[in-house]
């Protein structure tokens, strides 16, 4: 049918990734909004059960191939974009994640349409389909009307609430043939698990995360102080990562962990999308950075615009006094 | 081995960015440009590469204003060659960017063919596509993106390669050269090449400018950008101000009345 919404149905080591759902909640929004059917697209290799829970949506796709038993993003795109062809659907929504990265600019070359990358909302306005897109490392967004017949959107984590897309019903299923090459110039030989780290930071209840404004390696023990005062652990961003400066098993964002503790304090952290996907959602968040601008300050519900080598060292010597107090009041 | 890295500018963060005038772009009164970060880290693994397995590094770049000072750098810490593409757009998309790159490597004689083609697996400023799958499209390559390690073997043709999974789970591929990798970090942090040495590139080395007709876009139509405009806040962090320590004190104020001290 011309004109559906539909999503890539993401999923990933025999299960459904949770931007699914997301993405299905999105997704019936613009169809609703659009008067059109929201379509689940399901690709891979003897993965059919994985349908049963897209319900969200009105009917699945389904497309088997032994190529696309793997993420293989260029055979993912060349299997949509036939069957985009034929069926002409209105938009697409396309996880942004490592497991579908490039899917949604391959797609549109190979279609020739426009691809509209790092969308965290669609609405419909005035009659029209618009899209904003987060650029520069969460700074500045762009509001864009997809001109093209499919709008491919790449759609950040977090666009809505994964439970909003999910529903007990199952869905109507329809199998669509795909003619693939079998073997590919890119294939998956093996996963490597990550190594076990000291501690598992997605189960701690107090994090002191630290990115690229702590400066240094030296410094990161002054967040390792607070944490300890705190009885918590130390994380960080992607590029203290890069550095060396924290393992990897240390990693808050879309490569590492994704953690919810009760307490999150951001130590010179910007707070780019691939950050913030990972930590959003902790119950407090306390950012300290000395850009007034720091996206970081959108998702915090405390901020301070300070150097974070100069608030750390303060705030465990505040806490360590007030916990020696507590513990002689108790006494 | 034959390596080229395609490095992009884009504006600086750390900066204040400011929406110009007609309310699409952003004003580029104040921007300061420097090389895309990722772009960084797959010059730093293309040299890795190279030391690894002797052979040569081509750094390509669109003209832009300070591409210069990036290019010079990468000649310092170890590039071998340094081209810019001049005449272009003066502020392409990332699609009409990857789509002249293309275009220049398959015309400027010398640069195919090559064993593989490293950039970053993304940029700040990618509304319209990313680099890395676009120019493997134009050049019909193979390619994959999110790499954090890059091993070769020339006999067989094929290049070992690391991308990452959610969770730090990794998948190790097999891709066949000649391909595009989008890389997401080095095997090592960027080397630091002291200003000194940059200058003394500056001094003794030569970027090679070359002329690329504009051509348009690849044949797609750019959605444009109706409105830019800083992030939609529905809620902003509550500021505290004041000294270190003044803060510190409000801030265990707040733990302790949630139970977290």
């Amino acid at each position: 049918m011309a004109g559906n919404v539909w999503v890539l149905a993401e999923h990933w080591r025999s299960k459904i990734s949770d931007i699914t759902y997301e993405l299905l909640a999105l997704g019936k929004e613009v169809a609703t909004n659009i008067g059109a059917e929201l379509q689940a697209v399901l690709l891979g290799h003897e993965v059919r059960e994985l349908a049963q829970s897209l319900g969200a949506a009105n009917s699945v796709l389904y497309l088997d191939h032994v190529a696309l038993a793997n993420p293989v993003p260029e055979s993912f795109a060349q299997a949509l974009a036939s069957a985009i062809r034929a069926r002409k659907p209105r938009a697409i929504l396309i996880p942004l994640t490592n497991v579908s990265w490039e899917i949604g600019t391959l797609l549109a070359a190979q279609l020739e349409v426009g691809y509209i990358n790092a969308c965290k909302d669609v609405r419909l306005v005035e009659g029209k389909l618009q899209v904003r897109s987060v650029l520069y490392g969460g700074k500045m967004e762009a509001l864009v009307n997809p001109a093209q017949s499919t709008a491919i959107l790449g759609i950040l984590p977090g666009a809505r609430p994964a439970d909003h897309g999910r529903a007990a019903t199952v869905p109507m299923l329809e199998e669509v043939t795909v003619d693939l090459a079998e073997t590919s110039s890119v294939q998956l030989k093996r996963y490597l698990e990550p190594e076990p780290g000291d501690i598992d930071i997605s189960k701690q209840e107090v994090l002191v995360s630290v990115g690229r404004g702590i400066q240094s390696r030296e410094n990161v023990r002054l967040a390792e102080e607070l944490a300890g005062a705190l009885g918590g652990a130390v994380c960080g961003s992607r590029p203290v990562i890069d550095q060396g400066w924290l393992p990897l098993s240390r990693q808050v964002g879309k490569s590492g962990a994704v953690v919810k503790p009760k307490l999150y304090v951001a130590a010179g952290i910007s707070g780019a999308p691939e950050h913030v996907e990972g930590m959003k959602n902790s119950d407090l968040i306390i950012a300290i950075n000395s850009d007034p601008q720091a996206p970081i300050f959108n998702v915090a519900r405390y901020g301070i615009t300070a150097d974070a080598i100069d608030v750390l060292p303060a705030l465990t010597e505040m806490v360590r006094s007030r916990k020696k107090e507590a513990k002689s009041r108790a006494a | 081995m034959k390596i080229i890295v395609l490095l992009k500018m884009v504006p600086d963060v750390v900066e204040e960015l400011e929406v110009a005038a007609d309310g699409q772009t952003l004003d580029t009164e104040f921007l300061r440009l420097i090389a895309n970060e990722l772009d960084n880290h797959a010059l730093e693994e293309a040299l890795l590469l190279k030391e690894k397995y002797s052979g040569t590094v081509t750094v390509v770049a669109l003209d832009a204003p300070e591409v210069d000072d990036a290019l010079f750098t990468a000649l310092a810490k170890g590039a071998d060659q340094a081209l810019k593409i001049t005449d272009g757009d003066s502020a392409p998309s990332t699609l009409s960017g990857a789509y002249r790159l293309a275009q220049a490597l398959s015309t400027v004689p010398g640069l195919l063919p090559v064993d593989l083609i490293l950039t970053g697996a993304q940029a700040i400023d990618d509304l319209d596509g990313m680099t890395s799958p676009l120019v493997a499209h134009f050049l019909r390559l193979p390619q994959l993106g999110i790499i954090t390690q890059v091993s070769v073997n020339s006999v067989a043709g094929v290049a070992t390669v690391l991308r990452e999974f959610p969770g730090g789970v990794r998948g190790e591929y097999e891709i066949q050269l000649p391909a595009v990798l989008g890389i997401q970090a080095a095997e090592k942090p960027p080397r630091y090449v002291p200003v000194s040495r940059v200058q003394v590139a500056m001094k003794s080395r030569v970027i090679e400018s070359v002329h690329v007709p504009t051509a348009a876009d690849g044949g797609v139509g750019l959605s444009p950008v109706e409105e830019m405009l800083k992030p939609e806040v529905t809620e902003h962090a509550q500021m505290l101000q004041g000294s270190p320590e003044e803060v510190a004190n409000q801030l265990c104020e707040v733990l302790a009345g949630r139970g977290l001290l």
